[in-house]
């Protein structure tokens, strides 16, 4: 076994058309060593882009830098299994659920799989039709839902929206659990959606990985002594704070160290190797974090 | 060539131009006529054969809407409350208390050799044993050492023992999931309910995953039941049909001494829209006499039983939150169209009655782009259609699968619980149906309920729930109907009626050969009525001399 820990996974639902597989071909071009498989309902539907394909049998689709696309069908649980016995084994899972799948569902079946952690549920929204479809006679409770379980919301297509900021503020309302980005072509940060400076890796400089101009913002945080690393996670998820994500690790009080993951409102606290160096990273959005205010909520020095 | 004559006590032919005879020739594997001797014998040689003679002749019975894994799920330990008969005739007892149900499965435990091996069950209906559920330490009376999952009979619940909890990690205080109950002590009760509990635990139960995809044994053994119920063609509703199953469907159906005709669907799955229909058409140009491929079939929603079916307003009687949608619109609409243009046919998986109401205004709008004037598309289901909906069903050329078996099995769970007494009356509107001239079929769903077209024709005739209440006497149909319904009707919507359906010239020579005659024993006994066996294609099935 030369990987540790259980597999994260992150769900990425949305009605059709919502950009689903645009993000993955997104995330798998800034894979950048990082071993991403995806799995998609069906191969059919899912055009990856043709550059990044390096070879294809009746259940794996090889993608370049060791990435992996598998058709799950209506196996979720074993096409799981398969992927995490690979060899080498992927660092992040990618289940693209279908456009009528509630990702919620998803996450909560891959919740109780051993071998297997929940990174979230990233749901992208189309804002040029997503209010329409969330008033359609028959699609709307279904989108309504999917927004409402998603972690992350991406606001895609937001370059041909002429009114962003109203259907900003409706999915306030439709889905105030969640975290919000706006993207065009579903472009987003890999870092964001899927947490993914995994494992032993180093943790991302502080301002370093994301462009300013992007409007994002990081802050490394040293974890006050003595805090209890789930009460840490309670406040970093707190969306008052507005973080869309936070990940680290710190000593507990009693000994040991744990590994602190949030993701929206979405946290987890595990148990870290003794080695793991102690530091948080948060990300958030530059006109929606306080960081200063941040550091008093947890007490840092 | 020599024609065989064959006289019968009655044959009933479904031919309304000669409703009843007393002979029918056989030649080639088809009918030559029916009627009196004299008539046959101007057809030349024949040869008199008396076998039928104190037997009734039906029309072979059609199965509109089953599954061939129904003769698959025998490999389990049938764990029913009602009695079930299995492919080699052995008629299951209903287990009628918990005790029984674990002693079944315990004497099933016993006879595995491997003590690791797990052990799966199914059709457990757990509602009838007195609101007590069945729990963990109910299956650990099996066995502590293997892992033992059984299956509720609608599909919904699998219930596991202790050694199953421990083998898929959810043995454990925490566990936060709506489908997983916990007990006092915070562990998982063993009912894992709904697909995404039930997931995780199928691996360690034994619950073959490409069950559905059909193996050979479970076809063999389907073909079985089908003598014995007096089917001779049978919709397989809904199959992936992989490239290995079409092969191995073909042999075997192809075999001189299978006897049934499979009318086997693509469902619409792991494709395109665009390569479903190509993926049909391929198909359908592959099709023998005994393995008709082609119709593709669509899972618009889910099931009333298991809250999943899409209802519109008022919803669920209970209160269950709306259900889900299994096909974006977009790609059903985009099906329909496709299919139209193709001259293909597509059968529609719709249980709510919103779920309807989507596939009328798919079906509309795709109409208006590909007028069809004989599509055939039918609405398989279709439980809560009311008067209206059957009206524009008639409107667009569509047909209904109607499922009467259910008011048997889960009429008063409907009544009390899912959809509440007044649609409860109106579930499976035959009477409707019949009455707006929509061309209507009926249907078991085996393995749902049991396979047996004659028990169908009786749920459709009496409405009667498990507990002996009249679910809707309205929506009543005779036994004349019903049984044109079993036959020439379940036919029609296969694109089948004039090759199969009824007893007349040029013709299958399908017969459905009974000891009882269904038309004089009375609607209340039509499920009683006895099935000597099967002639198919000429060929004779005698229920009795089945080989297992």
């Amino acid at each position: 076994m030369t990987a540790a820990g259980p597999l994260p996974v992150t769900v990425v639902g949305g009605y059709l058309g919502a950009g689903k597989t645009t993000l993955v071909n997104s995330l798998l071009r800034q894979a950048n060593g990082r071993r991403l498989a995806i799995m998609v309902n069906e191969f059919g539907a899912l055009p990856i882009d043709a550059s990044l394909v390096e070879a294809a049998d009746e259940r794996i689709v090889s993608l370049v830098g060791g990435c992996v696309c598998c058709s799950y069908g209506e196996d979720l649980v074993s096409s799981l299994t398969m992927l995490e016995a690979l060899e080498p084994r992927p660092d992040h899972v990618l289940l693209e659920a279908s456009g009528v799948a509630f990702p919620g569902a998803i996450a909560g079946t891959v919740g109780l799989l051993q071998g297997f952690a929940l990174d979230g549920a990233v749901v992208l929204a189309d804002a040029e039709t997503v209010r329409g479809r969330a008033d359609d006679r028959y699609l709307g409770s279904t989108v309504r839902r999917q927004l409402a379980e998603a972690d992350l919301i991406l606001l895609n297509k937001c370059d041909l929206a002429g009114d962003a900021d109203e259907v900003e503020a409706w999915l306030g309302e439709a889905a105030p659990d969640a975290r919000l980005l706006r993207t065009t072509r579903a472009e987003a940060p890999i870092d964001i959606v899927l947490g993914a400076w995994t494992g032993r890796a180093a943790l991302p400089p502080a301002g370093g990985p994301f462009d300013h101009t992007h409007g994002y913002a990081t802050a490394a945080l040293d974890p006050p002594a003595g805090a209890e690393p789930e009460a840490l996670a309670r406040i970093l998820a707190d969306p008052a704070h507005g973080l869309l994500r936070a990940k680290g690790f710190m000593r507990r009080s009693g000994g040991g160290m744990a590994a602190i993951q949030t993701v929206g409102s979405r946290w987890t606290v595990s148990d870290a190797p003794a080695d793991a160096p102690a530091g948080l990273v948060c990300i958030g959005l530059e006109e929606q974090t306080d960081f200063a205010a941040l550091r008093r909520a947890i007490g840092c020095p | 060539m020599t024609a065989t004559i064959y006289p019968a006590a009655r044959i009933v032919t479904m031919n309304p131009a000669r409703p009843h005879a007393t002979h029918v020739a056989v030649r080639e594997g088809r009918i030559l006529g029916a009627g009196t001797l004299e008539e046959l014998a101007g057809w030349g040689d024949y040869r008199l054969d008396r076998r039928f003679a104190d037997k009734v002749l039906m029309p072979g019975l059609v199965e509109g809407h089953s599954h061939v894994m129904e003769g698959s799920l025998w490999a389990y330990v049938y764990c029913g409350f009602f009695d079930r008969m299995d492919p080699e005739g052995r008629v299951w007892a209903g287990l009628k208390s918990i005790d029984a149900v674990v002693e079944r499965l315990a004497e099933a435990a016993g006879a595995l050799e491997d003590p690791a091996a797990p052990l799966a069950g199914w059709s457990l209906d757990a509602i009838y044993y007195g609101g007590r559920r069945v729990n963990r330490h109910d299956l650990d009376r099996v066995s502590e050492e293997r892992a033992v999952g059984v299956l509720n009979a609608s599909g919904h619940i699998l219930n596991v023992n202790t050694k199953a909890l421990e083998l898929a990690g959810l043995l454990r205080a925490g566990v936060n999931h709506p489908g997983i109950p916990l007990g006092a002590d915070g562990l998982p009760t063993g009912e894992m309910k709904g697909p995404d509990a039930m997931a995780p635990l199928g691996v360690h139960t034994g619950f073959d995953r490409d069950l559905l995809a059909c193996d050979e044994p479970g076809l063999r053994r389907f073909a079985s039941l089908c003598v014995r119920t007096g089917v001779t063609t049978a919709a397989d509703l809904a199959n992936l049909l992989p490239e290995d199953a079409v092969e191995m469907m073909l042999r075997v159906t192809g075999e001189p001494d299978y006897p049934a005709r499979i009318v086997s669907l693509r469902r619409f799955y792991g494709l395109t829209p665009e390569e479903l229909i190509d993926r049909a058409l391929e198909l359908r140009g592959r099709s023998r006499d005994r393995l008709r491929l082609g119709i593709i079939k669509v899972v618009a929603d889910g099931s009333i039983q298991g809250f999943s079916a899409r209802l519109r307003w008022p919803g669920y009687y209970n209160g269950a939150p709306e259900g889900l949608w299994y096909v974006p619109p977009e790609h059903l609409l985009e099906i329909y169209e496709r299919a139209l243009a193709a001259g293909l046919q597509v059968h529609t998986h719709t249980n709510g009655d919103e779920a309807t109401d989507l596939a009328l205004d798919c079906m509309e709008s795709a109409l208006r782009k590909h007028p069809a004037p004989d599509h055939r598309f039918t609405l398989q289901h279709c439980q809560l259609a009311d008067a209206a909906q059957f009206r524009r069903i008639r409107a667009l050329g569509l047909c209904v699968n109607l499922f009467p078996n259910h008011h048997f099995y889960w009429g008063d769970q409907h009544y009390a619980v899912t959809v509440g007494p007044e649609r409860a009356e109106r579930m499976n509107a035959c009477a409707t149906a019949l009455r707006e001239g929509v061309p209507l079929a009926i249907h078991s769903d085996a393995p749902v309920t049991p396979l047996g077209p004659l028990f169908t024709a009786w749920c459709a005739v009496n409405r009667r729930t498990a507990s002996g209440r009249t679910l809707g006497e309205h929506e009543r149909i005779g036994v004349a109907d019903a049984l044109r319904t079993i036959t020439l009707g379940a036919a029609w919507t296969l694109g089948l009626d004039g090759e199969v359906g009824s007893i007349e010239t040029g013709k299958r020579a399908d017969f459905a050969v009974l000891e009882d005659d269904p038309e004089t024993v009375g609607g209340e006994r039509l499920k009683d009525v006895r099935v000597w066996g099967t002639v198919q294609g000429g060929r004779i099935f005698r229920a009795a001399d089945l080989q297992p």
